[in-house]
Formats: structure tokens, C-alpha cells, sequence
């Protein structure tokens, strides 16, 4: 029999019973759909939160003072803290360290800030020229804070646009807020900048900061000589591992301390935040594209269901077809071709839909969901081995009736 | 030409074993039209079955073109009656919704014929058959049961079989319907030299044919070529 035939005859058997095949092809529709909406909203969700990570800075190795206790976050329990980082520390790294191509300190706390009025409660982050070319900060107004002003302990201030908006009004011009004062821990400092938004939220917001430089906050705010962090940013992705090994072995040098496990300091390559990250996001997705999945072989069942009734429906057509000379293989194939035309329809209309579904949550603005190629491949062959798996059992017994019996059937 | 040597065919074993043929022999040659008639549980389906390499006996042979098909497989069976049987049912057996040329085209489908020849060979088995040409894109289930049992002749022909194997033709019909596909079988066989086997209950039917054996328990009872034989011994 050949192949033309067997499309020709499969076209007839699944016209022949639209409705049926429409609603048996349902259920692969919704399981494929499924698979390629949640695996696309699960990349899309990776994709954003690897973004809001790089914003951080690029290629940045955090250091920071406090023990190193499981995978990087238990860490920010002694941020703050824990006073083991000095100035000396830095300059060491910078200069013996290779593959840095900045490095800045920091000195945060929260402080209540006033200006005419208005307070709020925010993050006061003393930092070196190089911040922005670390973090990855723009300047919208005015200038960011120089050396010269850290050296000669300036009460200067840099504001983030979420920070200036609390103190100015919602509806506050960046640039008529440069000259203005503000008051923390009732030391008057003069606006200087206003940052550029990054968008980001909750813990890491950069938006909601005033920036002064590193050393009036050592000597007006913290009062001792102690850093909070140090950033360091590598000269390439590659290097990160090689700066992170370098900066733990000679801090450890510098604090005398000979078990690294015991180490009074941590340092967070951002590579490793955002593997972590990663594994969890992966998790999740593929998690969400198990339960997809599950729908998936509830939707072959109804293939290999429908399959079985229109074999014992067509069981006089089978008998017919064999005494006219058709072989085991013949009828197998036709049935099977049946159940994978089925499923590959329901695979084209699923990710037709499931890219619909992601379409619509990228168009929304949730989340920007990315459709992968892979995705759509591995859909595809799914459903194709979905045909394959639940048609060959109905196929089988279609081919292996008797003839003799077929043909009586009533 | 078909030959068969004391067929037996047996169901089942042991104390529920249930002998449906016990013994059959008879040849037919080329051209020839024979009725196998015998009332409901004579093993005349067994037979028929048997003869249409459906199925195969327990003992004895059977030749088919001087080929014995006793022994074959199933996968080999089906070949054989794809190239050198032509079966018309009872219950005509028509696929639904399906055009009267494509059921008549089915068969060539099995047996890998060309395409362009399928149609070619359809149109001719149709015009022998008797059913006029303006029924041939007709659906079968347009059809009334004449002509719906025409198109199934048509499909049995259209491979060139050697046998033509007809279970009650007439079953479903009424008589006059009945009498003109009889008459359609009875023009085949004159006209083209088609042998033919009409299995049938009704000794009306079963004197269009030019044959007659009558099987009763398993057993050939009369065979009327046979007592012509006698008759002319005698004379």
C-alpha cells in the first residue's frame, strides 16, 4: 500500500467523524499548548530575573565581610555587622589581583533622611568614583561623586529617583533638585545627582539609595574604618572564577586565616547568583511543564480510546479490507497513520496556541516569555511518539482480527 | 482450476471438537459456474471460507491454479486472494460516504497498481458489472441495493481473479433485485468466462448456475455434474 493511499484514507476516516476527531485532538491541543506556554513563561521568568541580576554590574565579585554559610544568601546575615573589611584590604586587591578593571568600596546603613518637610527611611551607600562603572549606574542630572570630593570627605549626595521622589514629590524635576539639601543623622548634604531608574525591586532596588562618598560616610556616619562590601568588576566573564580565587586567597593571607572555611569574609561572584537563580527557575519550569505534561498522555488516552472505537466500529471495514488482500501491515499502518496524523494536528494547533499564550502574556507586558525552538521540537516530537505509542496498541488489534470474524461482525 | 482432495476442517479438540467438513473433493475448471448450496449449518460457509483462502482445512489439499494454498500463512493467504479471488458478501460490504469508484479502485490500492491504470480498470469492471455510468461518482450510500451490489461485483472483478466468490449475493435483496444481479453473474460467466462460486441456501438461486453441488453435514450429497456424468454413462 502506498503512502499516498494510506493520507488518502486517513483523510476520509477523520473526516468522516469531525466532531470526534475535533475533541479527541482537544486534549493533545491543551497538553501541547501547555507544555510550550508554561516552558516559555518559565524562560521568560529566567530570562527577567538574569537581567535584574546583571543590572547589578557586569562581571561583578562581591566581597563581604561575615562568614560564608551555604550558597551566598545566609551571607547577607553579617553584611553590616561583622566589621572585618578595611581600605587596605581594597587597595591590596585592586593592586595585586589581576583582570580588575574597577573596584569600589561601600559603606551602607539605613538612616532617616529629611529635606523640607518630608523624611523617609532608606539605604545611605558611601561609595568610590568607580560605583557606576561597577554597578552598572547611569547618572540622569548633574554629576556622580569624584574622587577629589571622597578625599576631602565632601557631604555631597547622589540620589536614586525612587529616594528623590519621597523627599521632593512625586512629581519633582531631577534637575531643579540638584543644590538641594537634604539631612542625615542632622548633617546637611547638597544634592549633586539624581541616577538614572533601573527598574529594580524589593532587597536589591537601586532606585531607593543615596550614594555619598565612602569616606564621609566612614567618619560621619559609621564612625569606624571598616568597609560594608567591596565590588570588584573582572575584565571578562571568564575571568570572574580566576578574580574570586584570587581576592578569598589573598584576604585570607591578609587576615592570617589558614582554613577557608573558617574565613571572616565572603565573596559572591555573580556568576554563581545567577546559576543558582537559574536552577531554581529551572526547577520551576520544569515542574510547570510536568504537570503540562500530565495533561499530555490524559490527551493520548483519549487518542488511544477514540482509536479503539473506531476499530471496533469499523471492524466489518477491516474484515472487508482483508479478504480483498490486505496484509497485517497494511492495516497497521493505516491506523497508525490515523492516530499520528490526529496527534500531530492537535501538536500544530497546541503550539499554535501555546505560542498564542505566551504571545499574550509577552503583549501584556508580565513578562517578556521567549518561545524556544527546542520547545516547540520537543512538542512536536512528543505528540508524533504520543500517536505512535497510543495508536500502535489499536492498530495492532485492528490488524490482527480475524477476517473471517471481522467480516460476521454485527 | 480448483481442486480439492478430502477437505476436513475441524473446531475446537478434545469433546467440544466440532467437524465442519468431513471429507470434500471436487474440481472446478476454468470458466465454470458453480453453486455450493446447503442449508444453515451444512459447513457450506466453511467451505466457502476454505475457497477463499479465508481460511485454511485441518486435512487435505487445496489447489488453486495447480498452486496448493493449504498450508500457507496468513501474510500469504492474503496475497493470494488479493491476486486470485474476488469476494461479493452478503451485506455488500461498501465503504460508507465513499465514492462508487474509489470502492471499486480498493482492491487495486492493496494490489500497488499504477494510479493512472486504478481509474482505467474500475470504469471497465463497472461497465461489466451493468451499473451505468452516471452512478460511478455517486456515494455508495446513494445507492439502492441492485446497484449497490453491482459496484461490490464490479470491485470482486476488477483484479482479474481467477474465482469470483459470491456468499448469498441475493440475501439482502428482493427477488426481482435478486434476479438481475443473478442475471449480471450469469452474463460474467457467459460473455467473459468468469468462473464463478455461488454460495447459497435458496435451490432458486442456486439454479442460475450451470452447477450444483448440495453439501449437507460436512459431506457432498449431489453433485450435479456428476449425475449428468451418470446420465450420460448410462445412456
Amino acid at each position: 500500500m502506498r503512502f499516498s493511499d494510506i493520507l488518502l484514507e486517513t483523510n476520509a476516516a477523520l473526516s468522516a467523524n469531525k466532531v470526534r476527531s475535533g475533541l479527541t485532538i482537544l486534549g493533545i491541543v491543551i497538553g501541547i499548548a501547555s507544555v510550550i506556554a508554561m516552558v516559555s513563561i518559565g524562560q521568560g521568568a529566567q530570562a527577567n530575573i538574569q537581567s535584574s541580576i546583571q543590572s547589578l554590574g557586569s562581571n561583578l565579585v562581591e566581597i563581604m565581610p561575615g562568614a560564608q554559610r551555604g550558597q551566598g544568601f545566609q551571607a547577607f546575615g553579617g553584611r553590616g555587622t561583622a566589621k572585618t573589611l578595611t581600605d587596605a584590604d581594597a587597595q591590596a586587591i585592586l593592586s595585586q589581583v589581576s583582570n580588575i578593571t574597577a573596584m569600589t568600596e561601600e559603606v551602607t546603613g539605613r538612616y532617616q533622611i529629611t529635606a523640607k518637610g518630608t523624611n523617609t527611611n532608606t539605604t545611605v551607600d558611601g561609595v568610590t568614583a568607580a560605583y557606576p562603572e561597577v554597578r552598572n549606574l547611569e547618572i540622569d542630572q548633574g554629576t556622580f561623586i569624584s574622587d577629589e570630593q571622597n578625599q576631602s570627605l565632601a557631604k555631597v549626595a547622589v540620589l536614586g529617583p525612587t529616594t528623590m521622589q519621597d523627599l521632593f514629590g512625586t512629581d519633582a524635576d531631577p534637575s531643579a533638585v540638584i543644590g538641594q539639601s537634604i539631612r542625615v543623622k542632622n548633617l546637611t548634604f547638597k544634592v549633586i545627582g539624581v541616577t538614572k531608574s533601573k527598574g529594580g525591586s524589593g532587597f536589591a532596588n537601586q532606585d531607593d539609595e543615596i550614594y555619598i562618598p565612602v569616606l564621609s560616610a566612614q567618619r560621619f556616619l559609621s564612625g569606624d574604618q571598616y568597609l560594608t562590601s567591596i565590588d570588584l568588576e573582572a575584565a571578562s566573564t571568564d575571568a570572574m572564577a580566576q578574580v574570586q580565587n584570587d581576592a578569598t586567597s589573598l584576604l585570607l593571607a591578609r587576615h592570617n586565616i589558614a582554613d577557608p572555611t573558617l574565613a571572616d569574609f565572603s565573596v559572591l561572584n555573580q556568576n554563581d547568583l545567577i546559576s543558582t537563580v537559574s536552577a531554581v527557575t529551572n526547577t520551576l519550569t520544569l515542574l510547570l511543564a510536568s504537570i503540562a505534561g500530565i495533561s499530555l498522555i490524559v490527551g493520548g488516552i483519549g487518542i488511544m480510546n477514540m482509536m479503539l472505537t473506531t476499530v471496533t466500529e469499523r471492524t466489518r471495514e477491516i474484515g472487508l479490507r482483508k479478504a480483498i488482500g490486505a496484509k497485517k501491515s497494511d492495516i497497521t499502518a493505516q491506523f497508525l497513520t490515523e492516530a499520528i496524523v490526529l496527534t500531530l494536528l492537535g501538536g500544530v494547533i497546541g503550539v499554535a496556541l501555546g505560542s498564542l499564550i505566551s504571545l499574550v502574556v509577552k503583549w501584556s507586558g508580565i513578562l517578556q516569555t521567549s518561545i524556544s525552538l527546542m520547545a516547540v521540537l520537543l512538542a512536536f516530537g512528543v505528540s508524533a511518539a504520543i500517536g505512535i505509542l497510543f495508536g500502535w496498541y489499536p492498530a495492532r488489534r485492528a490488524a490482527g482480527m480475524n477476517p473471517i470474524e471481522a467480516l460476521r461482525y454485527e | 482450476m480448483i481442486e480439492i482432495s478430502d477437505i476436513t476442517k475441524t473446531y475446537g479438540s478434545g469433546e467440544t471438537a466440532f467437524q465442519a467438513l468431513s471429507g470434500v473433493s471436487f474440481a472446478v475448471k476454468d470458466g465454470e459456474f458453480l453453486a455450493i448450496m446447503g442449508p444453515s449449518g451444512s459447513g457450506k460457509s466453511t467451505l466457502m471460507h476454505i475457497l477463499g483462502c479465508l481460511d485454511t482445512p485441518t486435512s487435505g489439499t487445496y489447489r488453486l491454479d495447480h498452486k496448493d494454498v493449504s498450508l500457507l500463512s496468513d501474510e500469504e493467504l492474503a496475497e493470494i486472494r488479493k491476486e486470485k479471488v474476488g469476494f461479493v458478501f452478503q451485506a455488500f460490504n461498501l465503504l460508507p460516504r465513499t465514492t462508487v469508484l474509489r470502492n471499486v479502485m480498493l482492491p487495486l490500492v492493496y494490489a500497488d497498481v499504477p494510479k493512472d491504470a486504478r481509474q482505467r480498470k474500475a470504469e471497465r469492471a463497472l461497465h461489466a458489472a451493468g451499473l451505468s455510468e452516471t452512478h460511478f461518482t455517486h456515494r455508495s450510500n446513494e445507492l439502492s441495493g441492485g446497484q449497490i451490489q453491482r459496484v461490490a461485483i464490479a470491485r470482486a472483478l476488477v483484479n482479474d481473479p481467477t474465482l469470483i466468490l459470491a456468499d448469498e449475493p441475493t440475501g439482502n435483496l428482493d427477488t426481482k433485485t435478486g434476479e438481475i444481479v443473478l442475471g449480471t453473474f450469469q452474463k460474467l460467466n457467459r460473455e467473459e468466462g468468469r468462473t464463478i462460486i455461488l454460495i447459497t441456501h435458496e435451490y432458486e438461486v442456486a439454479q442460475h448456475a450451470k452447477r450444483i453441488i448440495t453439501i449437507r453435514d460436512g459431506r457432498i450429497v449431489s453433485d450435479s455434474s456428476a449425475h449428468e456424468q451418470r446420465l450420460t454413462d448410462a445412456s
